[in-house]
């Protein structure tokens, strides 16, 4: 029974793909797996922008988005209603490309944005037997489309024509080319000790259990540390605080997608939190187990119920450190990726090594959890150290 | 040690996020059209007419003196005057208004209106809830709309209504005593013409006495 839940999604692909002759079945195959894709993950995303504004304001003591429910009636759904009449909005709304703007990038900029993003979601794996292209470099894939993001982001900010725009593209390529690095670094440990580069593989190295408890890479010194940088680096490459740098609205009004309006603000919009999806998929896939439970006793839940629980939980923590962190400054945000994240990440791939060659005992443990503590001891206060605060002096204005 | 103080920070974000759901005295919101803040007892928003009594055509205190449209800055009261005369509270003929209309597109709030009537008859209101999908009709009061009890002035601003009220018993009463002197000193002439018409006509020595109690004042 509880298998047959698990498994219905797999099941009714399959059926429906059984109606169709057989040379068209892997283009329908591909066609409703993308329909399935396009329909729950910008669900989650307007669950999600409600969500936001919701837990910001609690936060900040206030109810936050309560009104719109059911037109017509007096169910208001805690306001969970809100996404729709703001959606309406994005799209009603004129669509203004500035004179001077070169209207062809300016156009294709969201697009482009919005295509590597859903490229993404083909490898991740979202519950068990359901990823939607096994693809044995997956990872690598992941990362390639990945990359792709900044193009978007430059095109958008070097089109408009406007020095904002092209202040906050610039912020864009250097914030997130810097926090790629221990990104992929903070990865590679995962693919040393598992051995292979597809995500499948990977959430499969961690569906076992002792004493009832998975075997979750964040649960060993390394991938703790592996996923707190994972962690760090997707923030950073979500655009999200404390390092939301690109789009500083206080600074540079919207950065890269200040000249947009309508509907492709709403791509822009779409496109950078599906991205933040997309990659706190892959951290979940790499460190928190991806689709399987923590504890054995609890394997009966199905695994996309899993997946997504642990996305809303993750989000959550995102749009909880967004309450709780100001914005860094540029100086501030390059000394800590290539001073302390870089490095560490470094250590963190040695450290992986000497889990994967000594003896799984209690040793591996001390010797591990050792030496990263004395790296995050010793560059923590290498950070903070460096920072000299005095009056500041001002040269000209006096 | 690095990391320190943002888990303080996120500590503090966490305790306000869980406590705005525990207790209600977090939450300062008020949540407007179903729950609504006490007013301050000067709150003013637009004028409107007081009346006496029950009826409000009957009791309306305005006598179309025309102060008020004379006075108010954006010109938003019109006026037109009665050609008969009503029975006002201390029983005297007055004109009243036959249209009094205030356009409170217009209007400015300014109280002045209230300052220069001397007949304590138009006053403010607090209601502010006026919006209309009519924006001609909707925004003009008329008489119907701008009269209102003094009771619920009374309610409203209890002060400024108890003043209102003290200054009109003063009026009343004052024109009171000066009715009942008025009556008294006829009575008192009456009776001395009588008196003097007596002795004038005196063949009796004995006339029959003035009654000593004057009858009693026509009260309105």
């Amino acid at each position: 029974m509880f298998d047959k839940l698990d498994q219905i999604f797999v099941t009714v692909l399959h059926w429906l793909v059984s109606f169709v002759p057989e040379g068209l079945r892997p283009v329908v195959s591909a066609m409703l797996c993308i329909a399935f894709v396009m329909a729950v993950f910008p669900g989650v995303f307007a669950i999600t922008t409600v969500l936001e504004r919701k837990i910001l304001g609690r936060i900040q003591n206030r109810y936050g988005p309560n009104r719109v429910g059911i037109p017509f009636t007096k169910i208001r759904l805690c306001g969970f209603g809100q996404f729709i009449p703001d959606g309406i909005k994005s799209l009603t709304k004129e669509d203004i490309v500035p004179r001077a703007a070169d209207k062809v990038v300016h156009f294709l900029a969201p697009v482009v944005m919005l295509m590597p993003v859903l490229l993404a979601y083909a490898v991740l794996p979202f519950g068990r037997n359901m990823t939607i292209t096994d693809y044995d470099a997956g990872l690598l894939f992941f990362f390639a489309v990945g990359g792709a993001v900044e193009v978007s982001v430059f095109m958008a900010g070097w089109s408009s024509r406007n020095k904002y725009s092209l202040l906050g593209a610039m912020r864009a390529i250097a914030q997130m080319v810097s926090y790629e690095i221990p990104l992929i670094l903070s990865a590679v440990t995962v693919v040393m000790v598992v051995g292979s580069l597809n995500l499948s593989e990977i959430v499969k190295h961690q569906n076992n259990y002792t004493f009832g408890i998975a075997h979750w890479h964040v649960f060993t010194p390394w991938g703790l540390v592996g996923f707190a940088l994972f962690f760090i680096a997707s923030l950073a490459e979500s655009n999200r605080t404390p390092f939301d740098l690109p789009e500083a609205e206080s600074e540079i009004i919207a950065g890269y997608f200040t000249e947009y309006s309508g509907f492709k603000f709403a791509l822009f919009f779409l496109g950078e939190y599906l991205g933040m999806f997309a990659i706190i998929g892959l951290g979940i896939t790499l460190f928190l187990g991806g689709w399987t439970s923590p504890v054995s006793f609890l394997t009966w839940i199905p695994s996309y119920v899993w997946f997504l629980s642990k996305l809303m939980a993750i989000v959550f923590v995102f749009i909880w450190i967004r309450g709780t962190l100001p914005r860094l400054r540029m100086d501030q945000l390059m000394n800590f990726a290539w001073k302390f994240m870089l490095p560490l990440a470094l250590i963190n791939i040695l450290v992986a090594g000497i889990w994967h060659y000594m003896a799984a005992d209690w040793p591996r443990w001390l010797v591990c959890s050792a030496i990263i503590f004395g790296a995050y001891a010793i560059l923590g206060r290498g950070l903070m150290q460096n920072q000299n605060f005095s009056k500041r002096i001002y040269r000209y204005a006096e | 040690m690095l990391g320190e103080q943002i888990i303080k920070g996120m500590a503090v974000t966490a305790k306000n996020f869980f406590g705005s759901y525990v207790s209600k005295e977090r939450l300062t919101t008020v949540q407007y059209p179903e729950e609504h803040l006490a007013q301050k007892e000067n709150t003013r928003q637009f004028p409107f007419l007081v009346y006496d009594g029950d009826d409000w055509e009957k009791g309306l205190r305005c006598v179309a003196c025309q102060i008020c449209e004379k006075e108010c800055p954006p010109k938003c009261i019109y006026i037109v005057k009665s050609k008969d005369k009503k029975p006002d509270y201390k029983g005297q003929p007055q004109l009243y208004p036959l249209i009094f209309d205030i356009d409170i597109s217009v209007c400015m709030s300014c109280q002045i209106c209230v300052e220069v009537c001397p007949f304590e008859s138009i006053k403010m209101d607090t209601k502010f809830e006026l919006s209309t999908d009519d924006r001609f009709g909707g925004l003009l009061l008329t008489k119907d709309k701008l009269a209102k009890s003094n009771s619920y002035y009374q309610k409203m601003h209890p002060q400024d209504a108890a003043e209102s009220d003290a200054v009109i018993a003063g009026e009343k009463a004052k024109a009171e005593a000066k009715a009942k002197a008025v009556a008294e000193a006829k009575t008192r002439a009456d009776a001395e013409a009588k008196a003097k018409a007596a002795a004038a006509a005196a063949t009796a020595p004995i006339a029959t006495p003035a009654p000593t109690t004057p009858p009693p004042a026509k009260l309105i």
